[in-house]
């Protein structure tokens, strides 16, 4: 089987689904000749053409408007909003009209529209080009939100999110976009939307996480093994609709659960799978539900030591997995 | 040129949505309904734009104020009076929306929210659409001048003009958002000035005269068809009733300059062209005065006794080619 990057895969896969079907195009800044400025559609312009990769004025919310339009129409468009930290001016088309067009016309009418946006931080991006958006949107109902944190669930989760006829919000972790590595098959699979994976089994405690931070929850578990703590990865992969059961099997077995994302504490997605986790598995808890998350500060600074305190990494994973473990 | 029964119809059904919106406002009073937006005074660029088009082949994403142009493309009395008391078999929504917020798959209507401007770039995206594919149709879209002052607006125009796409922007000014007055939204005479500087045809057109609007529109939709880009239309009319069942327009403008525009009412101006050309008599317009009115009895009558929605499953369902997820 090939490795690719992350980033790759990504590319693939709409290559793939592009080829497969003619509704499906591509609108975003700079998606044209330049490829994306981190190259995700690289070639796809010189294959399909201005018409199927089209580079947008720089106006968010009309890139994704003019996305929700199309797909009304019923053409498949992946909107690239180029950070996810430039996707508020947006808001009110994802939240107001693509998630609500299904349900406030009674099943009448499905946007069939991706929205990709490369988020998080360590990348030296300060607070406008480092942030994790993922819960704004696993809070609106009629959206599904995906975060892959690896190759293969890339490319078949993005080709699955490419063929639902509901909108999806496609959040990839762009410190590992070429830092990621993975094995992916020539031939052709999809990765269902929906149920997370256990990436690694383990007894002594659960670790939740997603994106870049499932990527360092692994290296944590490893750092972990050594010391003879066996930890349990679970790679949530979709944020919504969430996957209860996958969470509480895991957190049944294990007694503890520890939640990790960079996106800041209050109110993050691991607000959720914690009152998941109290409401469904509370008489299976050996120990408090703990989260790792950014602190609660309005974005990830700049200067490589302020970046490295928000940032959560494998040290920080490792240390507070022990911590509840030990409990 | 447009045949003596082809004027008829689009008299009759601007004469038909105003009584229908002289009953909703009616019923309101009445506490039968809660809520009531009206379209009284814009009848005519609304007809006069649908006439110009082709139903069931163009596409329209309209606005709230839009219930003649509903009607003209197929949405029925009973469709409305459904949807203004929220009952199970309101074709929009099933009674999740209030009513005006329009849908209508079967006359490519795409469902509208509330929040102004949205619109605007959706119709964008169908024209984009519509050019990868080749086809020769058009979009309308219509809002508020109000509502050019949001930034969706200009991003959706903007969108049309740069690829040239078959989308035809109908401005309906008529002088209020609520109660501020065109001045407060622009430092231009009005929105149709706003087209230079975004790149298309803008043009004004008397938005009380259902024949000129016809005009205009088939004249700008021909050259869309043809690959020559959008336009921006702006209908000068005014707002007769206040926004809302809910707002009182005393309290911002006089009674004297309401009734001032009453003279200009849309319905009374093609009346008089209808009756001057012989097409229009007094026996017809009695004749269609009746079959109104009836029809418009029919439709309450029929919703009042309508169903409401039940609470099932159904109503938990938020996502397309799935059960529920609540």
């Amino acid at each position: 089987m090939p490795e690719m990057t992350l980033i790759e895969a990504i590319r693939q896969a709409m290559d793939e689904e592009m080829a497969r079907d003619p509704n499906v195009f591509i609108v975003g800044e700079d998606v044209g000749k330049r490829g994306g400025v981190f190259r995700a559609t690289m070639g796809l312009y010189e294959k399909y053409g201005e018409s199927r990769v089209i580079d947008a004025p720089l106006a968010e919310l009309s890139i994704v408007g003019v996305g929700i339009g199309a797909a009304l129409y019923g053409m498949r468009p992946i909107c690239e909003i180029q950070f996810a930290d430039y996707i508020f001016p947006a808001f009110n088309q994802i939240v107001g009209e693509a998630a609500r067009m299904y349900y406030r016309s009674n099943g009448e009418w499905t946007v069939p529209v991706v929205i990709r946006a490369p988020y998080g931080g360590g990348i030296s991006g300060g607070l406008y080009h480092s942030q994790s958006v993922e819960a704004f949107f696993a809070h609106v109902p009629g959206l599904k939100v995906v975060i892959p944190s690896n190759p293969y669930d890339a490319k078949g989760l993005l080709k699955s999110a490419i063929r639902d006829p509901n909108p999806v919000m496609f959040f990839e972790p762009k410190k590992g976009y070429r830092l990621i590595r993975g094995e992916v098959p020539e031939e052709e699979y999809l990765v269902p939307i929906g149920p997370a994976k256990i990436s690694r089994f383990g007894r002594d405690v659960s670790i939740f996480a997603y994106g870049m931070m499932h990527y360092y929850a692994l290296q944590a578990a490893e750092m972990l093994a050594q010391e003879g703590i066996e930890a349990e990865v679970v790679d949530l992969r979709t944020l919504a609709p969430v996957d209860k059961t996958t969470i509480l099997e895991s957190v049944k077995r294990t007694g503890k659960a520890l939640i990790v994302h960079e996106d800041n504490l209050t109110l993050g997605y691991g607000a959720e799978v914690a009152a998941i986790i109290a409401e469904y598995a509370f008489t299976d808890l050996d120990a408090p539900v703990r989260r790792l998350a950014g602190p609660d500060v309005p974005g990830v600074p700049f200067s490589p030591p302020l970046q490295e305190w928000f940032m959560p990494n494998p040290e920080k994973i490792a240390n507070a997995a022990r911590e509840l473990a030990r409990f | 040129m447009l045949s003596k029964e082809t004027k008829l119809d689009m008299y009759w059904t601007m004469l038909l949505s105003r009584r229908l919106d002289e009953r909703a406002w009616v019923l309101h009073r009445q506490g039968r309904i809660a809520f009531h937006i009206s379209g009284i005074g814009q009848e005519a660029a609304q007809v006069g734009a649908v006439f110009a088009l082709r139903r069931g082949y163009d596409w329209f994403l309209p606005y709230y104020r839009d219930i003649a142009l509903m009607l003209a493309l197929g949405y029925t009395p009973r469709d409305f009076a459904l949807s203004m008391m929220g009952k199970s078999e309101d074709i929009t929504s099933a009674g999740r929306q209030m009513p005006s917020h329009w849908s209508l798959r079967s006359a490519n209507v795409p469902s509208q929210s509330a929040t102004v401007a949205t619109q605007t770039s959706h119709a964008a995206g169908i024209g984009l659409a519509i050019k990868l594919r080749g086809e020769d149709k058009v979009v309308l879209t219509c809002i508020g001048e109000g509502s050019t002052s949001q930034g969706e607006w200009y991003e959706g125009v903007n969108w049309a003009a740069i690829h040239r796409l078959p989308v035809i922007f109908l401005v309906q000014n008529n002088q209020y958002a609520i109660s501020e007055r065109v001045e407060r939204q622009m430092a231009v005479p009005g929105p149709a000035a706003k087209a230079c500087g975004l790149g298309l045809d803008g043009r004004e057109v008397d938005g009380t005269d259902i024949f000129q609007v016809y005009e205009v529109i088939a004249e700008v939709a021909e050259k869309a068809r043809r690959g020559e880009g959008p336009s921006l239309i702006e209908a000068k009319l005014y707002r007769i009733t206040p926004h809302s069942s809910d707002d009182d327009d005393r309290t911002y403008r006089s009674r004297e300059e309401v009734e001032a525009h009453k003279k200009r009412d849309p319905l009374l101006i093609a009346q008089a062209i209808l009756e001057k050309e012989g097409v229009l008599t007094p026996k017809k317009l009695e004749e269609l005065e009746a079959k109104a009115k009836r029809i418009v009895d029919e439709a309450v009558a029929y919703a009042e006794q309508a169903p409401y929605p039940v609470v099932d499953d159904n109503v938990t369902r938020v996502f397309a080619g799935e059960v529920s997820h609540a």
